[in-house]
């Protein structure tokens, strides 16, 4: 399908999905391209206050369900193409393109599934975002590039393609188990004038309706994501950023360390499902 | 509407926007027994008509996000997180809803339901939706004493 087509294509589903909030069949199977099954339902770990683990694909309509089943109707596919071209494109004072030092992207595999993990060199947390910008100006001698911009969001998206089909393992023990118990906290806390927490609507209420919106378990498996709404990519910062805000509190920043904890502890709540990225939300 | 009341409108337009009527009992003294709360909030009957309009606005009330209404149902998308309020009225009674709509956790311990007359104890507060941070001081209740009131009346016509 050519690009204006495809565009067109996705119009109509946006509008379409907007008319049918109920939800899609909750047993469908997410069989990518014909062949790539994704695991969309998990056993969670045993601290894990969830009977069962359900990725987000699951609570949409079968419309949207159906665009990430097939990549070439999936529109996030945009978005990766463009970070190949980036991927081997020279940029900065040292002259490097990524694909110089890593050789073909595919040697990303695994590397969306554990992240973010604790950086060895200096006991912070780094998410996939961080490692990339570090590549970039400590190694490139090349500007970082913005959170939500499309260059690093399309970087993460080609990054976890790469893990497409991989279960989700982020570490919580070890180094990890202080910024996950940091991430824990705020997922429990009541933020804002609605005083709300993630729990209240991503644990108590999957799988209700609040308001047009089919409740899910806010799992990050599948990000970068494909958003109808806003007809692109998006981060799980700008998601976490979203959330919040739609509880009448003040945000946290993206690649703040608010953030990033709670991306820890909201990734091993999805220890098991398939990375998915990148998937399609309305 | 006491003529007095009228006559200060002008004069503290501004300030009145945020702190609502100057008869109104103030989010901090609304006296709750039990859970329930006795007087007017603003010492006015409630209007059913705009309690409604408050019920079913996003911006406002928005009760429907969470609870579904048969008599509500012209408005689209009704949610599931709370029980249907159809019968409320006859459920509870006048004093008993207006303390679950000023403060539900009052009534209803760590409900999920919003505080809708409240102005205090928040947890990063923000500036409505923007994200931004608010100051205490800052903010108003989510619904004014009057919405509360036109709420209640309108809840008050639920009956089984
Ligand atoms: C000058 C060589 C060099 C360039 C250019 C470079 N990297 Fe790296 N990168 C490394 C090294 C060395 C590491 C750390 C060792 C490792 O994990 O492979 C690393 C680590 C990473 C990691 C973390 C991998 C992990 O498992 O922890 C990511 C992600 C990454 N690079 C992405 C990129 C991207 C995207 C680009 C281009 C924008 C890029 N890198 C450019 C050398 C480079
Ligand atoms: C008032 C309810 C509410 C609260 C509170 C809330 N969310 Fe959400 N969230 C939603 C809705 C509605 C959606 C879109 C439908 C869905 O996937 O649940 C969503 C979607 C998400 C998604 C995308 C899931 C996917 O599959 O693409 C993530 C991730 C998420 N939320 C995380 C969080 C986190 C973390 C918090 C706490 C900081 C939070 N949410 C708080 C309502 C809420
Ligand atoms: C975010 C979700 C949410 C919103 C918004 C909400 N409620 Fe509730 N409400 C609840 C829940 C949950 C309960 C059940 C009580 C509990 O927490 O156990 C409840 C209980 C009630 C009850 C008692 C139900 C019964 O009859 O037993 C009434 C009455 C009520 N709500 C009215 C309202 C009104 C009026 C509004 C709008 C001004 C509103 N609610 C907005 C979640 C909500």
């Amino acid at each position: 399908m050519g690009m204006l087509a495809k565009a067109a294509a996705i119009g109509a589903f946006a509008a379409l999905s907007l008319g049918q909030a109920a939800s899609a069949d909750e047993d469908a199977r997410l069989i990518i391209n014909g062949e790539e099954e994704m695991i969309v339902r998990a056993a969670p770990p045993a601290w894990s206050p969830l009977p069962e683990l359900l990725s987000g694909w699951l609570f949409r309509t079968v419309e949207t369900q159906r665009l990430q089943m097939d990549d070439f109707e999936n529109p996030g596919f945009t978005s990766v193409d463009s970070a190949w071209e980036t991927w081997s494109l020279p940029e900065g004072s040292a002259g490097k393109s990524c694909a110089d030092c890593h050789g073909d992207a595919a040697s990303m595999k695994g590397v969306r599934a554990v992240m973010p993990k604790v950086n060895a060199e200096n006991g912070e947390l780094w998410t996939l975002e961080m490692y990339i910008n570090n590549c970039r100006t400590e190694r490139m001698g090349a500007e970082s590039w913005g959170w939500n911009s499309g260059s690093m969001v399309d970087m993460t998206a080609l990054i976890s393609l790469q893990s497409r089909g991989m279960p989700v393992n982020v570490a919580i023990d070890g180094a990890a188990a202080p910024f996950w118990e940091a991430g824990k906290e705020l997922y429990y806390t009541r933020t804002g004038q609605l005083e709300l927490s993630c729990a209240n609507c991503h644990e108590d209420n999957y799988g209700n309706m609040i308001r047009a919106d089919h409740l899910s378990q806010g799992q990050i498996n599948g990000f970068p994501v494909y958003r109808l709404k806003n007809a692109k990519l998006n981060s799980i910062h700008a998601r976490f950023k979203g959330c919040v805000r739609d509880t009448r509190a003040e945000t946290y920043k993206e690649g703040s360390p608010e953030f990033t904890a709670l991306e820890l502890y909201v990734a091993s709540r999805g220890n098991g499902l398939s990375v998915e990225a990148p998937s399609v939300r309305n | 509407m006491k003529p007095l009341k009228l006559a200060l409108v002008p004069v503290f337009a501004l300030a009145l926007a945020n702190a609502g009527w100057a008869g109104d009992v103030a989010a901090g003294d609304v006296v709750y027994d039990d859970g329930a709360v006795a007087v007017s909030l603003s010492g006015m009957a409630g209007d059913p008509a705009a309690g409604k309009k408050v019920m079913t606005t996003r911006g406002l009330g928005n009760c429907i996000a969470c609870h579904t209404v048969s008599s509500l149902s012209e408005f689209a998308f009704h949610g599931e997180i709370g029980p249907t309020l159809d019968g409320a009225g006859s459920r509870w009674t006048e004093a008993q809803l207006r303390g679950i709509v000023s403060d539900a956790k009052k009534t209803f311990d760590g409900s999920m339901m919003p505080s809708f007359y409240k102005k205090s104890g928040y947890i990063r507060p923000g500036n409505a939706y923007t994200g931004k941070a608010a100051s205490e001081d800052e903010l108003s209740t989510l619904l004014t004493a009057q919405q509360i009131e036109d709420v209640v009346a309108y809840l008050q016509t639920l009956k089984d």
